[in-house]
Parts: C-alpha cells; sequence; structure tokens
C-alpha cells in the first residue's frame, strides 16, 4: 500500500485516495473548435509510461482535494506531490 | 500409547501438563509446549499423510515453518481447516487432526498407484497430459485432479471466529528474535526507538533454543529469556510471539499474522482468532535467520528423512527422539551438532560426512565422543517405504562423480544437512535484487530499494559472534538516526565453537543400472529427473521451468528446493548458479488464513448499512428492505399474507388512484453556493442553466467527456448564488467528486463551493392525485395551489414548527411534491404524512412499486443509464443545449453516437398482455433462426402497468425511433422463454405529461 504525502492533509495510505489517471492532460476549452483526433487524444488515448508519471489522486475520505503525485510506475517510489493548483514544473 | 521417543528430561515443555489429541481417529498424550508434529514423533507416528502427485508417504522434513510436507487438516472447536503445518500447530487439550491427499486411509493409498504409473504424471504433466481430448475433462481429467490435489478441504460452514486487522506506525520493525533479532532490537529500544519485534514461533530466542554457546556469560537461551523480558518492560517496544511478518509491500509497508488463539482449544470470549497487522515501519531489520538445505539422494522423501537441524530442535525444545538408530548425512560441522546431541542423550549415531578430511572444534568434539564418523560416504537411497528402515551407502570419489560399492545400514531415520540458506524472501519482496554469494552457495540480500536490512544469518553471516556485533551495530545506527539518542550497548563475550568450510556437494549421483527418484521439491513432488526433463523440451528460463514442473510453487515458496533446483539448472545448463538466477519470492511466505485477509469485513460488516431516520416507522409497518447501493431501503410494505408482486401492484395503483408516500432520503444531495455556481451548472448539465429563476427546479443531464450519459436529476435554485442539486442514489458519491474534479483541475476560476448534504436532509415523496389534498393539511399556511406552487416549482413552509423544502416535482408522473425536513425531523415529518393523507387513503410505497410507476411512465433510472448510453438513447437528445457548450458534448459527434439507426428507448408489451417479460432477455426478429441470432436489443427494466394491467417493459431497441408499431421476439435462453412482442412507445402513460401538471 503506498504512502502519499497529501499537500493538504501530510502522509496517508492509499485507502484515503482514489486514482484519477494522467495529470498532464489538459482538457480542451469548453466552446473551442477541435479536430476529432485532438479529442479522441484527450478522451481515449493515454501513454502507459514506466518510469516518472504526473497523475491525480483525490483525498477522498480526507480532504476531498485532487492532487498531483509524480510516481514511477514501476518502483511506486513518489518523488513529489502539488496542490491542484500548483504546476508541474 | 507411550510416548516411546520421548526423552526421559530435558526440553522447553511443560511435562507437569499432559495433554491428550486425536490423530486419524487414534488417541495419543503429549505435553504443553508440544507441536503436533513433536508429539507425534513423541509417539513413534512418522506417516502423516500423503505426497501431492505421486502419494507417496510423507513424514516430517523440518520443525517449523519450513515444512513442506506435513499438512494436515485440523479440527477445533467445531471447526475445520485445512493446510496446517503439524510442524508450527502447538498441541491443545482435544486437538483433532487427519491427514490429507490420501484415500481411503494414509496406510493404504489408492492413489499412490501413481507411483507405478509414473509416465502418467511426467514435467509439465498439468500442460501435457490433461490437453487432450477434450471430452476427457469433465468425466476423467478435473475429478482425477480435484481427488488429487489440494492440501485439504477448506470449511463450507461460516466462519464463527472473529479476525481483526490492525494498523500500526514504529520506527523499526525486526522480523525474527533470533540472536541478530534480539541484539538489534535491544540496541534500538534503548535508544528509545518505537520498536516492533515480531517472533513467528511461540518461543524467543530462535537458534539460541539449539545451539551450544554462551553469551555474557550465560547459556544462549538465558540470554534470550533476559533480552526479552528487558524488552517487554520497555514502553517503546512491542514484542509479539506466533507473529508471522508474511509481506513486504511498497513504500516500507509489511504485512504480519498474529496467530492469537490457534493454540488453544477455542478462543476466549472477546479475543479475536488471529489479528492482521498492516505496519508502516521507518526502518526494517530482517533476521529471519536461514533454513538448513537437504542433500539430494534416492528416495530422500521417505518418511525418517529430515533436516538435521530439525532433528536437533526435536531433542533439545521437546526432549523427543526423532529415532534411536540416526544416521547423520552432512556436508558441513551442522550434522556434528545434531550426531553430538544424540550422543548426550544415550543414542549411538553414524555420521556420513561428504568431505574427506574435515577439521574443526566441533569435529574434535564428536570424535572425542566416539561417534561413527565415516568421511567422502554418501547415502545413495533410503530404504523402507512407510519409514526408512535402512539406508544404502558408499564412498565417493574426491571429484564426487564416482560411487564405490553399496553397502546397506540398518538405521531408523536419515538427517540431512547440506548447509543454510538465508530466508531471503522478506528482502526479495521488498525489490532487493539479491546477489549470489559464492562462498556459502546461497543468494543473499545486494542494493536495499526500500529501508531495509538484513541481519545475521539471513544475510549469510553464520557465526554468533559477527551475527552479534553486527546486529548491535545496525539496530544501533539505524535507531539513532530516527530518535538522534544514543545509548550504547556493551558488547557482550561470546564463546561458540569454530566450523570449518563445508562441501559444496548437494546431489548424489544414481547408482549404476538404479533410477531411484531423486525429490528436489518436497511439496509438489519434483524430482531432479523433471527437471531435466523440463530442460530437454527447451525450456530455459528458471520462472518457466517453475511453473512447468511446479518446483517452488505453492505455498512451501521453495524454502527448502530452491537452492537445489537452481543447482540443478546450472549444472545441466553448464552455468554459473547466479546467471540461472532466482525466481521471484511473492508473499505470503507463509499461508495466511482467508479470514485474518478479510478480518471484521465480513457479511453486514463488509460495508456500512445506511438507514433513512424513517427506517423504524418502516420497520414498523412490515417494510421488507432491499439493499440499494448501501442503503436500506423499503421494496414493500406487507399486508396480510401479500407478496412482492401483489404488495408492488396495490401500493403503485394506490398512487394512480389516490395517493402515496415513498422515503426518498437515499437520494444524493449537493449543496451549490457561489456567485458562479449557476455556470457550473451550465457546464456540467446538457441543458441551460443561466436562467433558471429563484424558486424553480429544472431536471439535467450529466454526461462524462466520452459522451455517455453519467447521471441525472433536478437541481433547485433555492436563492441568487444557491442552489440543491440532487443526484441517484448510486452515482451521488462519483457526481460530487466529477464536481469537484472540474472546479479544481479545470474550472479553478470559478468561484463556486460543493459540498454533500445527502445526511442532512430526510426526504419524502408524496404523489397521486390526491397529494396537493394532503400538502394543504401539512402546510396551511402556504400557497400551495398550481398557481402558487407550478410543476417544478419550489417553496419553503412550515411543517408545524419544523422548516421544510417543497418541491413539486414527479418521478411517478402524477402530480407529486418532494418534502425534505432536517434529517432529525423525519420522522416527525413521516407521521404527519401519515397523519394527514389517512383521511385520502394515504399508504406508503416501496422501491418495487416507483420502479413500476416510473417505467409505465417511460421515465429512465440506472438500468438505462447503465454507463453504456447517451442521451438520444433514452431519448433525452431535447436536453441538449445547441448553443453552448457542455462536458461531453463533442463526443456526441462521433460518427457511431450520430448513426441514423441508433439504439433507442422504447417500450414493449406481449402480444399476449400476460406474459411478464424478464429484464435482460434479449430483442430479436425471427426467434427461429440459426445461432448466433442477431440480437436487436435487450430489455432494460420490466414491470407490470397498473394503468392498462398488463406487463409493461422498457427496452433499448437498435434504430427503435423507427421501430415502433413492429412486432419482435422476446428471448430469454436463461429462463428458456421466447415471447412475441409489439414494440410502443416509451411513454406508456401519460405522453404528454399532463397529470404531473395538473
Ligand atoms: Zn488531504
Amino acid at each position: 500500500m503506498l504512502h502519499i504525502k497529501c499537500p493538504h492533509c501530510g502522509m496517508r495510505s492509499q485507502n484515503e485516495f482514489s486514482y484519477g489517471g494522467d495529470a498532464t492532460v489538459k482538457r480542451p476549452e469548453l466552446g473551442k473548435e477541435i479536430s476529432d483526433q485532438d479529442w479522441d487524444n484527450f478522451v481515449y488515448n493515454r501513454k502507459s509510461l514506466r518510469g516518472k508519471h504526473w497523475e491525480l489522486w483525490q483525498h477522498l475520505s480526507g480532504c476531498r482535494q485532487w492532487i498531483k503525485v509524480q510516481r514511477d510506475t514501476a518502483t511506486h517510489e513518489i518523488f513529489k506531490t502539488l496542490k491542484a493548483n500548483e504546476e508541474i514544473s | 500409547m507411550t510416548q516411546s521417543f520421548r526423552l526421559e528430561s530435558g526440553g522447553l515443555i511443560n511435562r507437569d501438563k499432559k495433554i491428550s489429541f486425536k490423530f486419524n481417529g487414534k488417541n495419543y498424550y503429549g505435553y504443553e509446549g508440544d507441536t503436533l508434529a513433536s508429539a507425534l514423533i513423541a509417539n513413534g507416528v512418522h506417516l502423516i499423510g500423503r505426497s501431492f502427485k505421486y502419494h507417496r508417504p510423507r513424514g516430517f522434513f523440518g520443525a517449523g515453518v519450513d515444512e513442506p510436507y506435513a499438512i494436515v487438516q485440523l479440527y477445533r472447536n467445531g471447526e475445520t481447516e485445512p493446510n496446517i503445518k503439524a510442524t508450527e500447530q502447538e498441541l491443545f487439550e482435544g486437538l483433532e487432526a487427519k491427514s490429507v491427499n490420501c484415500w481411503p486411509s494414509v496406510n493404504f493409498d489408492v492413489g499412490a498407484i501413481n507411483n507405478f504409473l509414473k509416465i502418467f504424471l511426467p514435467a509439465g504433466f498439468y500442460y501435457k497430459t490433461f490437453m487432450w481430448p477434450k471430452s476427457f475433462w469433465y468425466k476423467i481429467y478435473e475429478p482425477f485432479i480435484r481427488r488429487a490435489a489440494g492440501l485439504g478441504t477448506a470449511s463450507i460452514k461460516h466462519d464463527k471466529e472473529r479476525y481483526e486487522h490492525k494498523y500500526e506506525y514504529c520506527d523499526v520493525l525486526i522480523t525474527g528474535s533470533g540472536p541478530s533479532g534480539l541484539a538489534s532490537a535491544y540496541s534500538a529500544a534503548k535508544n528509545g526507538a518505537k520498536v516492533i519485534l515480531a517472533e513467528d514461533k511461540s518461543r524467543f530466542g530462535g537458534t539460541l533454543l539449539t545451539s551450544e554457546v554462551n553469551i555474557g556469560n550465560q547459556s544462549g537461551k538465558e540470554w534470550a529469556d533476559s533480552i526479552i523480558s528487558e524488552l517487554k518492560e520497555m514502553p517503546n517496544v512491542t514484542v509479539k510471539n506466533r507473529s508471522q511478518v508474511f509481506g513486504y509491500y511498497d513504500h516500507n509497508m509489511l504485512v504480519m499474522s498474529e496467530r492469537i488463539s490457534d493454540h488453544l482449544p477455542k478462543t476466549k470470549k472477546y479475543h479475536p482468532k488471529q489479528r492482521l497487522w498492516y505496519i508502516r515501519a521507518k526502518e526494517v531489520l530482517i533476521s529471519s535467520g536461514s533454513i538448513e538445505r537437504p542433500i539430494v539422494f534416492g528416495n530422500n522423501d521417505t518418511p525418517g528423512v529430515m533436516l538435521s537441524s530439525a532433528a536437533k530442535e526435536y531433542m533439545k525444545v521437546y526432549g523427543v527422539l526423532v529415532g534411536k538408530k540416526p544416521l547423520i548425512f552432512t556436508n558441513n560441522d551442522s550434522g556434528y551438532e545434531t550426531a553430538i546431541e544424540f550422543k548426550k542423550n544415550g543414542v549411538d549415531p553414524i555420521i556420513l560426512d561428504t568431505r574427506k578430511e574435515p577439521q574443526s572444534e566441533i569435529i574434535e568434539e564428536a570424535k572425542n565422543m566416539n561417534i561413527n564418523i565415516k568421511n567422502s560416504y554418501v547415502v545413495v537411497a533410503a530404504q523402507g517405504y512407510k519409514k526408512v528402515k535402512s539406508a544404502d551407502i558408499a564412498k565417493i570419489s574426491d571429484d564426487k562423480e564416482e560411487l564405490g560399492s553399496v553397502e546397506n545400514i540398518k538405521c531408523d531415520c536419515i538427517c540431512v544437512s547440506g548447509f543454510w540458506t538465508p530466508t531471503i524472501h522478506l528482502a526479495s519482496q521488498s525489490g532487493n535484487k539479491t546477489k549470489f554469494n559464492e562462498e556459502i552457495d546461497a543468494f543473499v540480500p545486494d542494493i536495499s530499494k526500500q529501508n531495509e536490512k538484513t541481519l545475521g544469518a539471513a544475510n549469510g553471516i553464520y557465526t554468533l559472534e559477527e551475527t552479534l556485533k553486527d546486529s548491535f551495530e545496525k539496530g544501533n545506527l539505524l535507531s539513532k538516526k530516527i530518535t538522534n539518542n544514543e545509548n550504547k550497548v556493551s558488547f557482550p563475550n561470546v564463546v561458540e565453537k569454530k566450523s570449518t568450510v563445508h562441501d559444496k556437494f548437494w546431489c548424489v549421483p544414481l547408482p549404476k543400472g538404479k533410477n531411484y527418484k531423486r525429490f528436489l521439491d518436497f511439496q509438489n513432488d519434483v524430482a531432479v529427473s523433471d527437471i531435466e526433463i523440463a530442460l530437454k523440451e527447451g525450456y530455459r528460463s528458471i520462472e518457466h521451468v517453475k511453473r512447468y514442473t511446479t518446483l517452488g510453487m505453492a505455498t512451501d515458496q521453495g524454502k527448502t528446493s530452491n537452492l537445489n533446483g537452481l543447482q540443478l539448472v546450472s549444472k545441466i545448463e553448464n552455468k554459473v548458479v547466479p546467471a540461472v538466477g532466482h525466481t521471484t519470492f511473492r508473499p505470503p511466505y507463509s499461508p495466511v488464513s482467508i479470514g485474518a485477509i478479510v478480518g471484521r469485513e465480513v457479511g453486514k460488516h463488509s460495508k456500512p448499512t445506511r438507514k433513512s431516520p424513517m427506517h423504524s416507522w418502516h420497520e414498523k409497518n412490515n417494510a421488507v428492505f432491499v439493499d440499494a447501493g448501501v442503503w436500506l431501503r423499503p421494496r414493500y410494505y406487507k399486508c396480510g399474507d401479500e407478496n412482492l408482486f401483489e404488495a408492488s401492484k396495490r401500493e403503485a395503483k394506490n398512487v394512480r388512484t389516490n395517493v402515496g408516500v415513498c422515503d426518498v432520503t437515499t437520494l444524493g444531495k449537493i449543496d451549490i453556493k457561489g456567485p458562479d455556481a449557476a455556470e457550473l451548472l451550465n457546464r456540467v448539465y446538457t441543458n441551460a442553466w443561466l436562467k433558471l429563476p429563484v424558486g424553480k427546479a429544472r431536471y439535467g443531464v450529466m454526461l462524462r467527456e466520452d459522451g455517455i450519459v453519467m447521471d441525472d436529476g433536478t437541481t433547485t435554485r433555492i436563492s441568487e448564488n444557491h442552489y440543491h442539486m440532487t443526484t441517484t442514489t448510486a452515482q451521488a458519491a462519483n457526481v460530487l467528486s466529477h464536481l469537484e474534479y472540474y472546479l479544481q483541475l479545470v474550472w479553478p476560476e470559478l468561484n463556486v463551493n460543493v459540498v454533500s448534504t445527502t445526511e442532512q436532509w430526510a426526504g419524502a415523496a408524496i404523489a397521486g392525485p390526491k397529494s396537493r389534498e394532503v400538502l394543504k393539511k401539512l402546510f396551511p399556511k402556504s400557497d400551495v395551489t398550481n398557481e402558487g406552487l407550478p410543476f417544478m416549482g419550489y417553496m419553503e413552509g412550515d411543517l408545524f414548527g419544523v422548516k421544510a423544502k417543497i418541491f413539486r416535482i414527479s418521478f411517478s408522473g402524477e402530480l407529486a411534491y418532494e418534502v425534505n425536513v432536517e434529517s432529525d425531523y423525519g420522522y416527525f415529518m413521516w407521521e404527519k404524512i401519515i397523519e394527514a393523507g389517512e383521511e385520502f387513503g394515504i399508504q406508503p410505497y416501496g422501491t418495487e412499486a416507483l420502479s413500476n410507476l416510473r417505467i409505465e411512465m417511460g421515465h429512465v433510472a440506472g438500468s438505462e443509464l447503465d454507463g453504456r448510453t447517451i442521451p438520444y438513447d433514452n431519448s433525452l437528445e431535447g436536453l441538449l443545449s445547441k448553443k453552448k457548450d457542455f462536458i461531453g458534448k463533442r463526443s456526441l459527434s462521433r460518427k457511431a453516437f450520430a448513426a441514423e439507426d441508433r439504439q433507442k428507448i422504447v417500450g414493449v408489451v406481449p402480444l399476449d398482455k400476460k406474459t411478464s417479460i424478464p429484464e435482460g432477455s434479449h430483442l430479436v426478429k425471427d426467434s427461429n433462426a440459426p445461432l448466433p441470432n442477431p440480437k436487436l436489443g435487450y430489455i432494460s427494466a420490466s414491470c407490470w402497468s397498473v394503468e392498462y394491467d398488463n406487463p409493461f417493459s422498457l427496452a433499448i431497441l437498435k434504430d427503435g425511433k423507427n421501430m415502433i408499431g413492429e412486432k419482435l421476439f422476446v428471448m430469454s435462453p436463461l429462463k428458456n422463454k421466447v415471447i412475441p412482442v409489439e414494440i410502443v412507445s416509451s411513454h406508456y402513460v401519460d405522453p404528454k405529461g399532463e397529470r404531473v401538471r395538473s
């Protein structure tokens, strides 16, 4: 079980969180024209990276905040966690 | 029976307390402190079961967790449990155990015929033998495997025992209480670290209980006892026996199973049987020791062949002789310690040492005791079927290839020592890659991936002095780092006998003309010949060889077999062992009961049960409840001897003709506040929300980004910047997360707050043509006329002094209202509604009637919004705004979603107006078409229409738009039904929606 440092609450067990997918995906702006390909890429197409990966988690049974977590998908090492409004650097 | 193999004195058992037990129906006695294994051996019982594949007789091989054979079925306090190691099961009064893998009995076993039909079960037998013909599977192969396989029978009864889970944090977790565990725990504890010391066995001390050493002028055991009692006194230390740390998971979390009651005849009141600990440790010190390796020779699985360390443990801990004519077969000095122990107890052993002229302090001592030692000798084969009777032995050449002439000597046990294998399971589970140590022919932990260090024998350090030094130091260093406190322990004086190098010999060659089975894996019956076949057939990767032959699989996890298997592969392949590599060790290290894994999450405790504030009223009024997600909801209220069908029909009919009341507390409710609340709704719902006036409700549909309908519900504008959203019972949590996702990550600029208020409000739906009359009585001061509170209107009211929210919304399709009050007033509200409605014939209705009513109205619910349908499919396309963008809109223009003949919701009526249509049935054009019959659609929900008094269903049908009036067939292969039907509009009752507006 992972140990995730919520930027709001501190170290918490994985079972308080739910996984939310790739954190680098940006939702296209509402009302903007977008090609089929670009839309499909947003909705469906994800890279399955091995190694460092920025992903979203929601602290569901805690502060309910969505957070960004940089995790190694192979080793599960967590390098960094950010608040929802903090930019991935 | 007498305990004829029990020594006169000695051991750590309590001879004052005799314990009676039963094995295979026979009564025996043992002593308190015995294991089932030691008590059986004391009684001369060595035949304990049959092997997995060949059903060969099985005895005892080890004395603890390393035991591959002696697995029994245990009976305790009216329960039965499979897969119990006799070497680990402590004896208790009235214990009962039986052999497994044998039929009809352990002494006469039909399956042993396999032993003579070896051809039937070669390596890879699962893959080869049972492949074809296919028809053999059900009648021959499967019953055969079922009978032959398995390590016991799981109980089919509900387990009455209680199991618990515990979460714990500590600075240093230490796994094993041998010398390294004790020393490191002691120095870490002295530095003030929070320490957990876990010992799998009932006794602390590990090898200190059986070795002849001296620490600080005390015997090993005395020293262990004094350290343990000191540790137990320290407030920062938790010491646990009967506790196996079996898994090392991510982020330094380890799981330990504590056997609290397994050694007792009956679990004490208020105690659990077992407790599973989830331990998050800052540092882990693995002090799991090492396991003696077997040497491979002919018939080495015969009962009476066992590890030499086990024979010593049975003498020193249990005061039991494993035999009275022991043969010790060794390639190192450890065998001598066992021989010396035999001699001290008045038994004359013979030592066969594969080494030519070994010399050490221990060997000197054995010689001085006049023990018969044969150098450069090996056991070629054990003889005897159910118990060792003699051994074929021979001299072996210096290059270990040639055997001399074979002679037979009498013996009743063969104690084998092939040197020691560090127990690296936990280190390997943690991600440590491990490295091969040439000196000890075994893998040891290498670079740590997590905060883990391995100590002592588990790290390949086999001398006590070095082990203690290293462990004191590691315990000190690691804890100092955490506590910033140093309280150094002075190192005690250590006395131990020096040993010399071992011989790398591990497998005795077959004598000419003999074809003895030489086993590597005793639990899975994998012999040298099986590995040879696998390699001949082209298997190379050790992981493939493992799966093909089953070497090192199952509950044993290769504890005794792993290294010899690797040695063999490396020899045949002409590779060094590290190049072959070892297979992955997987948790659990040792079997864990399912009960412990499940813990308290059983039955009703597996999830919380949520009840509405009106629950007790429903109970008092004969409600029959149904699980709706985590909620309990009344399904119907039973009158007399009504069944579900009759009751729901009565309740639904009463809504259509008079008035009914339904508990709708379970609906998800989300409070939305802020200046941008309307903007949020406008983006997440498909229809327009910016112009909804205060005091009005609106129905909305929410999509996922992929265009699939996520949820529907009504949202009411309570005041300028305050909305009250309702969701379906099932989707409440998901919708909240969905809103939070967009607010926090996508549109942080929106000034809106959302919070779940599901539990804050109790809700009652009052539905039916007379509902307004009821409302008038409930709220005499409010104007609830059609003008004062029109359809989709909202107002606040005063319910006899309680503030209420009144919504004029309808799920039933009738004139209807929903009244919400704060949860604590829910019961009060409900009673008032029933009281006021009495003169109008009010009746409560449950979810079944609720479904009936919504189905015949064509209102969609979870069975249509099932994660596969878009708005068009549910005839909700009228709610898709063309003027604005919303979540999921772009997906709706995808080709398949815009197809002309897209599926759509329709109504379905059986032509005979009688036959009920099973939900989930398929719609087809021709019921006699050859299979696979093209499926046009499926029945999503069925009911008995109370309006027309005939069955009615909703279906999602391909090109549903153009199918109205068509005649099709409903087919349910599950229920073996074919029903001719007509397709009608999904709005079966009141298609214009006049009633809700009346
Ligand atoms: Zn948090």
